[in-house]
């Protein structure tokens, strides 16, 4: 395959890891800042674009439906919160549970008004309709190019989030994550603070969900599959490319996004090597697996070469 | 300032591991008492200050800070009453945030944290003169991380944290028990410092003898869930550790010799 069309292909990759690394600070947010692995996400990746392609069908306004798909994520959040610490569940299975109870609600929100009632996806054309970003435009100098769209959509909430974990409450959460024990003898509820923080990420994720299924042109049941290892994956690559250089909250949530797109240009790199596109869940589920081995393993090797320098 | 009644717990009950723990424990403390607590292990110390804490519900019985019942309160809604430093270094601190915010955290203790600021300029300088007095640098590595520090200097920085908002009754479990016996007597000498100045109340667990005769002007024994003895004032000034090896196999029937825990030190 010539060069020319990998590189007809970055622009495209650039403006897919803009809008999954919104996704994946959402990840982030459950992952690092409240150390839970939150699966909810596949789940919340595919509502979030339903809501909004099914409300802007209807005639919504872009700005509704994505407020709309955002609270519907915050809400799938909550479930998953209510599940894990009301009810006692641990906090993986109260996510699959929610996940796989979001795979009925997602075929029902897309089938809203269709004969059967259910429908596994939904076109939206950028011709007939408002939309904020759309991947006709990813090569055009333009003020409606959706990597410009994208970016701006990633700063202001990077901004908005660096303020809230700033907060009484943001700091709550973060302590919650940090310490249990410790925030629960300083008055804090740690509870409230993890279903809150479920709330905020899957908030999160749907926004982003909302964005890429403008982007794409269609919402699909299935378009988010695999969507917690991506998060995983750009967390990681962010975590182990950046954490020497960036302290600072704000900048770790840049780093995150930095990752999700490296993550999208490798893919498409790999992509054009000649590997499948049906290829590519296994071969994420690899670099992730690579990558969390990583730092256990700079460890494992660290404490060796101390035992041996002793030992000299 | 404390009170306790005919307090119960038993742990896994209806098991084969059924465990009594609190077997009817009931206690007065008055504003400014500095209480030591020992007994051996699994005498019911450090339970009954979880039970104090609200770490889980009591069977029965029921627990006023001052004039409030909180038995039935969850611990984050207790926390407003209480300072607590823990057995474990780690525990009372959050490793991986700033040495200022975890200060912070603890001077929002009992207020409702809402989208005001995490950490105001002002407080940064009221941190900086209290890490001061505990005379080791600590202010100058105010945004350090936690984890950086030693065993010693967490348990002094915890300390900080438990008292920043005066606490009706300050909680200590064995607070001293992980460090070694230089930094051990170091945090003791603050812990003594800071109940002084504020004229707390404090409920410390401790595994030394020595420790809990020499501090405090109450001490209590616990010993299979019960409290066996409570010496104070001028009791309490006079009393040796031989004196409360002889109490202790009066009363409970058995030899303390033969309890190296109860004997270290």
């Amino acid at each position: 395959m010539s060069i020319t069309s990998l590189l007809n292909a970055l622009p495209g990759a650039c403006a897919q890891g803009i809008i999954w690394g919104i996704m994946a600070i959402g990840v982030f947010l459950t992952y690092k800042v409240l150390d839970m692995a939150d699966l909810t996400v596949d789940g919340t990746m595919a509502t979030g674009g339903a809501v909004c392609v099914i409300m802007m069908t209807n005639g919504y306004s872009v700005w509704v439906a994505l407020s709309c798909a955002v609270l519907a994520g915050m809400l799938a959040g909550f479930i998953t919160g209510v599940f894990h610490t009301f009810m006692g569940i641990p906090v993986i299975l109260a996510g699959i549970l929610t996940q796989l109870g979001l795979y009925s609600i997602n075929l029902r929100i897309l089938g809203i008004g269709s004969s059967a009632g259910t429908a596994s996806n939904l076109t939206i054309s950028v011709d007939r309709y408002n939309l904020l970003l759309s991947l006709r435009h990813v090569r055009d100098l333009a003020l409606n190019n959706p990597i410009l769209v994208a970016l701006l959509f990633l700063i202001v909430l990077i901004a908005v989030l660096y303020w809230f974990f700033g907060t009484e409450l943001g700091c709550g959460i973060r302590a919650t994550g940090a310490n249990e024990n410790m925030s629960r003898a300083q008055g804090i509820n740690t509870n409230f603070n993890k279903v809150l923080g479920l709330m905020i990420s899957n908030g999160i994720v749907a926004l982003s969900s909302a964005l890429y299924s403008q982007y794409q042109g269609f919402a699909d049941v299935n378009m988010g599959r695999g969507a917690i290892v991506i998060g995983l994956a750009a967390v990681i690559i962010g975590d182990v490319i950046f954490s020497k250089l960036f302290k600072n909250f704000a900048l770790k949530l840049l780093a995150v996004a930095i990752g999700a797109i490296i993550y999208y240009l490798v893919i498409q790199v790999v992509l054009w090597l000649g590997l499948s596109s049906s290829d590519l869940k296994l071969l994420s589920a690899i670099i992730v697996a690579i990558f969390l081995a990583t730092p256990y393993w700079k460890n494992k090797i660290a404490a060796v070469r101390k035992g041996a320098k002793r030992h000299a | 300032m404390l009170e306790l009644k005919d307090i119960r717990k038993t742990f896994n009950p209806g098991t084969v591991n059924e465990k009594v723990a609190l077997d009817g424990i009931s206690l007065h403390l008055q504003p400014g008492d500095f209480v030591t607590v020992i007994g051996s292990n699994g005498a019911g110390k450090s339970t009954t200050l979880n039970a104090i804490a609200g770490v889980w519900p009591i069977d029965s019985g029921s627990i006023v800070i001052d004039g409030e019942d909180v038995s039935h309160l969850p611990e984050y809604k207790r926390a407003k009453y209480l300072g607590r430093v823990f057995q474990d270094p780690m525990t009372g601190t959050a490793a991986h945030m700033e040495i200022q915010e975890n200060l912070a955290l603890a001077f929002r203790r009992g207020k409702r944290r809402g989208l005001g600021s995490g950490i105001t300029k002002s407080e940064r300088e009221q941190y900086y003169e209290l890490l001061k007095t505990l005379g080791l640098g600590l202010e100058d590595r105010m945004s350090a991380k936690v984890g950086l520090l030693s065993g010693g200097q967490r348990q002094a920085l915890t300390l900080l944290m438990a008292t920043l908002q005066q606490p009706k009754l300050l909680l200590l479990d064995e607070h001293t028990a992980a460090l070694d016996p230089k930094t051990a007597e170091k945090v003791l000498a603050t812990t003594d410092r800071i109940i002084r100045e504020q004229n707390l109340t404090a409920f410390m667990v401790t595994h030394n003898m020595n420790d809990a005769i020499a501090h405090g002007n109450r001490l209590i024994m616990m010993n299979a869930g019960k409290i066996i003895l409570d010496i104070s004032g001028e009791e309490k000034l006079k009393l040796t550790k031989e004196d409360l090896l002889q109490k202790f196999a009066e009363i409970s029937g058995g030899s303390l010799a033969s309890d190296r825990v109860l004997l270290a030190h």
